[in-house]
């Protein structure tokens, strides 16, 4: 992870945002660099997706935690945006309710439920992403990492989370519009969602985030406790001789790797147009550790490269080929297991070793 | 031996039984303050086992292990004790691979654990210091920006003594320091650890008897989880008991 690659990623995340919204708006639909509005909103899912990696990085690449269900909170933080996007619509709907969403109507709800209250505030939307999947993340894991439950246990557990999560949002009295979801939006904050100027929008606040939360993840990763994360991730037993409580700095990880994978799901959401149980299938948790894998683990630009990149293939192997598209994604996994185990930036990452004969006793002093 | 020093540890007819075995058998034993004490015995002894009461790692089935005047180790777990002043090298040297040297001292440092501090700690110059003195001692000093996984076995397991110092515990607990080194080496760790007892208590866990008597200290012979003879290196090699347990198989 050395300081240019991250610069590098930075400046290509913040930049491409910025360059993609302009090709988009400034120039005639005829012209030959314009940027088509679809592509606008499928850069904004795949830079939403590269936040889901970037989380999953955090807990896999620095705490050695194999994540297998964080798609379980990065569609909680979904949810939580498709609820107030919801409540937006008003009296837009197939039915005209101005409280009830179109599927309460459908299914005979007679008032909202009450955990619907309050979403029609903004305010009180974005505090849902954020605290929905932090309280998740806190419980989940004090009750694993307190006793101590690692490995390929841990991520069995996290893949049945994720699973349970799905099975219950299916349910349609659960009361998230069951099977298909949460849909049909028409503002967001009183703005239009079908607008270009929206749509660029939306990608641009995507990039801040993400670059914001690479800036978090970078600091924390290199600071002390990133340090004795490492330790922990590579000889937990040692830190615990050294003093050091493993569980409180995985639970710290764990819980702020959930937020970030919310507020991305957050972001997906809008811009897709579309939040439904599926996003809670184990297959998508599963394909989000292929993307961290691919790009780099343990990098943080890696997760964001490969997620970016796994997806680019995704939307361009699944127009053409759609039923090779797992096979593909399984056959990605496995080359770049074997023939890549640092991923792309593992490639370029790792700085040269020091030959062995060169003294650093040369260096000067600090 | 230890005249009238105040005792440092004191374990308690200690038991633990792993589905059936039984590792400690009523095991008792006095450390003083400021003592250095050799722990010998067969393979199977007990002496891993011991260094798992005392740690916090295993907890004994029967039996008390106090520390200090009256702290009861049984009831604590291992950062608990870390925290009280014990500190504990491995048979293996485990060191944490992908951080240099300097950092590997750093995370070792007496100073607050919680993540809250760790979040914003900046190295402070007595920490800079702190960890330049140790490097002094344990000879690795050009090494400090080494990626401590790239050192050799026995830098490593001096590295691993120096996270021991940087602990600043009360009581070091070391097994088998000199597994793998060279005669030199030895003969340099048993000094390093003389130099650590002028300020410290250790007990020592060993396999290799040159090195037991080149420490030159009192001498614990653990054998089936009890202590069998206890004296000075001349003493208990001239133990028949000890002859028998070490060569009559």
């Amino acid at each position: 992870m050395s300081p240019w690659t991250f610069r590098l990623c930075l400046v290509a995340v913040l930049g491409g945002a910025a360059l993609l919204s302009v090709l988009n708006l400034a120039l005639p639909e005829t012209a030959a660099f314009h940027v088509p509005t679809y592509a606008i909103s499928l850069a904004g899912k795949y830079l939403s997706f590269a936040m889901l990696a970037l989380a999953v990085d955090l807990v896999w690449g620095f705490a050695g935690i194999l994540t297998l269900g964080h798609a379980a909170f990065f569609a909680l933080g979904g949810y939580a945006m498709g609820m107030y996007l919801m409540r937006q619509i008003g009296t837009r709907g197939v039915y005209g309710n101005a409280i009830l969403p179109d599927f309460m109507v459908f299914l005979n709800y007679k008032e909202l439920p009450w955990f619907w209250h309050g979403f029609d505030n903004p305010a009180f939307a974005i505090a849902m992403v954020i605290l929905v999947p932090a309280v998740l993340a806190l419980i989940f894991g004090w009750l694993a990492f307190r006793s101590r439950v690692s490995g390929v246990y841990l991520s069995i557990i996290t893949q049945a989370l994720t699973y349970a999560l799905l099975l219950a949002f299916f349910r349609n009295d659960m009361g998230f519009g069951g099977n298909n979801g949460l849909t049909d939006f028409k503002d967001i904050f009183g703005i239009p969602l079908q607008e270009s100027s929206t749509r660029c929008g939306m990608l641009i606040v995507t990039a801040i985030f993400l670059a914001a939360a690479l800036l978090v993840a970078r600091y924390l990763v290199t600071s002390r406790f990133g340090k004795v994360l490492i330790a922990v991730r590579d000889t937990e037993s040692r830190t615990r001789f050294l003093g050091y409580r493993p569980e409180r700095y995985k639970l710290f990880v764990w819980v702020l790797s959930a937020v970030i994978a919310g507020i991305g799901g957050a972001l997906y959401v809008p811009q897709v147009g579309i939040i439904n149980p599926g996003e809670f299938s184990p297959a998508n948790s599963i394909e989000s550790v292929i993307w961290v894998a691919v790009g780099g683990r343990g990098t943080l630009v890696g997760a964001v490269l490969g997620a970016v990149l796994v997806n680019l293939g995704k939307t361009v192997f699944t127009g053409a080929l759609p039923e090779l598209w797992l096979f593909a994604l399984g056959a990605l996994f496995i080359l770049v297991t074997l023939l890549l185990p640092g991923g792309i930036l593992g490639l370029l990452g790792r700085p040269p070793r020091r030959p062995k004969n060169v003294t650093p006793a040369a260096e000067p002093a600090e | 031996m230890s005249g009238n020093r105040e005792t440092l540890l004191y374990l308690d007819g200690v038991s633990v039984t792993f589905d059936g075995f039984r590792a400690l058998n009523s095991l008792s034993l006095v450390l003083a303050e400021g003592e250095m004490r050799a722990v010998i015995g067969p393979n199977g002894a007990g002496k891993t086992t011991m260094m798992d009461v005392i740690t916090g790692k295993t907890r004994p089935d029967t039996g008390k292990v106090v520390f200090g005047k009256d702290t009861d180790l049984t009831k604590m777990d291992e950062p608990a004790i870390a925290d009280l002043g014990i500190g504990r090298k491995f048979q293996k040297p485990t060191v944490f691979e992908p951080h240099t040297v300097w950092d590997n001292l750093l995370l070792a440092l007496a100073g607050d654990r919680r993540p809250r501090f760790t979040l914003w700690a900046r190295q402070t110059s007595e920490e800079s210091d702190r960890i330049d003195a140790i490097l002094k001692t344990i000879r690795l000093r050009e090494h400090r920006d080494r990626r401590s996984g790239d050192l050799s076995h026995g830098q490593k397991q001096w590295l691993e003594i120096g996270m021991l110092l940087a602990q600043e515990p009360q009581l070091l607990l070391v097994d088998e320091p000199v597994a793998g080194m060279t005669d030199a080496e030895t003969e340099q760790t048993a000094e390093l650890l003389r130099e650590i007892n002028r300020t410290r208590s250790v007990v020592v866990v060993e396999h290799d008897m040159a090195f037991v008597r080149a420490l030159g200290v009192k001498v614990t012979v653990l054998h089936e989880g009890s202590v069998l003879s206890e004296g000075s290196i001349d003493h208990v090699s001239n133990d028949p008991r000890v002859i028998e347990v070490y060569l009559g198989r």
